[in-house]
């Protein structure tokens, strides 16, 4: 019970605690997924070395739509700083 | 000779768009300078001269950066360089920049030193952020620009924030009042409490509507809209030149900058639009499709330059917002039946799956380019926040000794130029993406049934 009325409490008073670990959990997001994508490309271009471009192209690409989804959140949390 | 007369014509063609380019600058220019505004203060602004962190050290000359870090701190420093402003701020000096306005007395256009001045500086109560008063017309907090005639003063805004303040407490006082209903037993109680909310809540709907601040129609140059206009200029003046180049050389071989553009259109359309749209129909979206690329990739690249003004094109929420609708409209103009029926019923899917999945599907058709949007604003403005970042730190560390400068400034220095070469990859791959995603939308939408 009081646990949860001091954490209330922080949660009510400081909306930069709250957008910190939010834009920090996003970037944990974006890590883990870039690294999975990383991870498989460089393997498959271990095994398959002459099609290694293509992989390339499609490596970057994936991680630039992973990289969105981890900005969506940053962008909400700049918002729940500012706004 | 042939070859002078036609050197001499696209010479006079480039002079042409130089000439076109120079007076349109000009042009606005000279219209604002010939109404400019040489109102000064009077009694109604508040001095700023109680704020000890605004008035700098170096004087009128300071940078606006160096200010805004002052005032407001290295949020302040970062915010001003990643949002739109109404000057140009060009390796220290600032540039003003045109104001132009609808009003209710027809359209109004002065420069902005009328705002940016040191006597200017005004503190509103109850409302965030900087604010500069122009006379007694208008006033400009965070940028934008509101009306101050009819609210009579710069205290006619501070009336209004209270009023709305005083709405607040009528509703805490509303909320109070339902509570103390809750708890009430007999009939008449209740009634009474009802009466006296039903007057609270119309009072409190009456203040609110008088407290909203008004603001002239704003069109005017901002940085952005000169960071458009530059960007704009620049892409027809390559093209342009590209173009007439491949008329005046049909059948030879590619020459000077023909042999820098080649490789790119030929990539936006053998490898994105040809693939994802299909080799009958690419044609009618390619021009788009390019246009989209370039402007994108310029946009970022525009903003990458050093000491230039720090524009922030792509990264600003309403220019990636028009990029999006226009592709939505696109999509859905071109949509062809399987289109539509891919959306609205998906074939092979028994019916009460259905239910759940077409209002996911109609919602998706305004999703995709609502994400679109996000994800180009998003990287553009998260990779200046960071350099920007990255200089505040040497300035924050540096605050405690000599020495924390240059170490510091090392190590930062470092970072940041190794986060500036990301940033030139994430230039492009932007680009690559928005057009990439684009053009698969499109292919969606115009895709022949094939099962």
């Amino acid at each position: 019970m009081d646990v949860l009325n001091v954490m209330l409490e922080i949660g009510g008073m400081s909306q930069g605690i709250t957008a910190g670990l939010g834009a920090g959990m996003a970037a944990v997001g974006a890590g883990i997924g870039i690294g999975k994508v990383g991870g498989s490309a460089v393997e498959a271009m271990a095994r398959q070395p002459e099609m290694a471009n293509d992989i390339r192209t499609n490596m970057i690409l994936i991680a630039a739509l992973v990289e969105g989804a981890a900005l969506f959140a940053i962008i909400v949390c700049l918002l729940a700083v500012l706004g | 000779m042939t070859s002078k007369i036609n050197t001499l014509k696209s010479f006079s063609s480039k002079f042409g768009l130089l000439t076109i380019a120079a007076t349109f600058a000009f042009s606005f220019a000279g219209i604002c300078s010939a109404q400019d505004h040489h109102e000064k203060i009077n009694e109604h602004v508040d001095d700023a001269a109680d704020h000890e962190n605004i008035h700098s050290e170096e004087g009128e000359g300071a940078p606006a950066g160096w200010k805004s870090w002052k005032s407001d701190g290295p949020g302040g420093f970062i915010m001003h360089h990643v949002a739109d402003g109404h000057q140009m701020e060009w390796a220290g000096f600032q540039i003003p920049l045109p104001v132009m306005l609808w009003t209710d007395e027809g359209f109004q256009c002065f420069s902005s030193s009328n705002f940016y001045q040191e006597e200017n500086e005004a503190h509103v109560h109850g409302m965030e952020g900087h604010a500069f008063s122009m006379g007694d017309e208008y006033i400009m907090i965070n940028e934008v620009i509101y009306y101050l005639k009819e609210n009579g003063g710069i205290h006619g805004i501070e009336e209004k924030v209270m009023k709305a303040e005083e709405a607040d407490l009528l509703l805490a006082e509303i909320a109070i009042l339902e509570k103390e209903k809750e708890k009430a037993n007999t009939n008449d109680e209740k009634t009474s409490l009802n009466n006296e909310i039903a007057a609270l809540s119309t009072e409190e709907k009456q203040l609110r509507k008088s407290a909203i601040i008004t603001a002239p129609f704003d069109i005017s140059i901002t940085k952005n809209v000169l960071g458009l206009f530059l960007v704009m200029f620049i892409m027809v003046f390559i093209f342009l030149r590209v173009a007439k180049r491949y008329k005046k050389r049909e059948g030879q071989a590619p020459k000077g900058i023909q042999n820098l553009f080649e490789p790119l259109i030929l990539f936006v359309r053998d490898d994105i639009a040809v693939p994802s749209i299909g080799k009958q129909k690419a044609d009618k979206f390619t021009p788009f499709l390019l246009s989209v690329f370039f402007f994108i990739w310029f946009a970022n690249l525009l903003g990458l330059i050093p000491f230039l003004v720090g524009f922030n094109i792509a990264g600003t929420m309403s220019i990636t917002l028009v990029l999006a609708v226009v592709v939505f409209v696109i999509t859905t103009i071109n949509g062809n039946k399987t289109y539509w029926g891919h959306m609205l019923a998906v074939p092979g899917v028994p019916k009460w799956v259905l239910i759940l999945l077409t209002p996911i599907e109609i919602l998706q058709m305004f999703i995709k380019p609502t994400v679109l949007m996000i994800r180009l604003t998003a990287n553009i403005t998260a990779g200046h926040i960071i350099i920007l970042a990255f200089v505040s730190l040497i300035f924050l560390f540096g605050a405690g000794s000599e020495g924390a400068y240059w170490g510091v400034g090392a190590g930062s220095a470092i970072f940041m130029i190794f986060m500036y070469l990301i940033e030139f990859l994430v230039a492009f791959l932007q680009a690559y993406v928005f057009t990439l995603l684009a053009a698969i939308y499109f292919g969606s939408a115009v895709e022949e049934a094939h099962h």
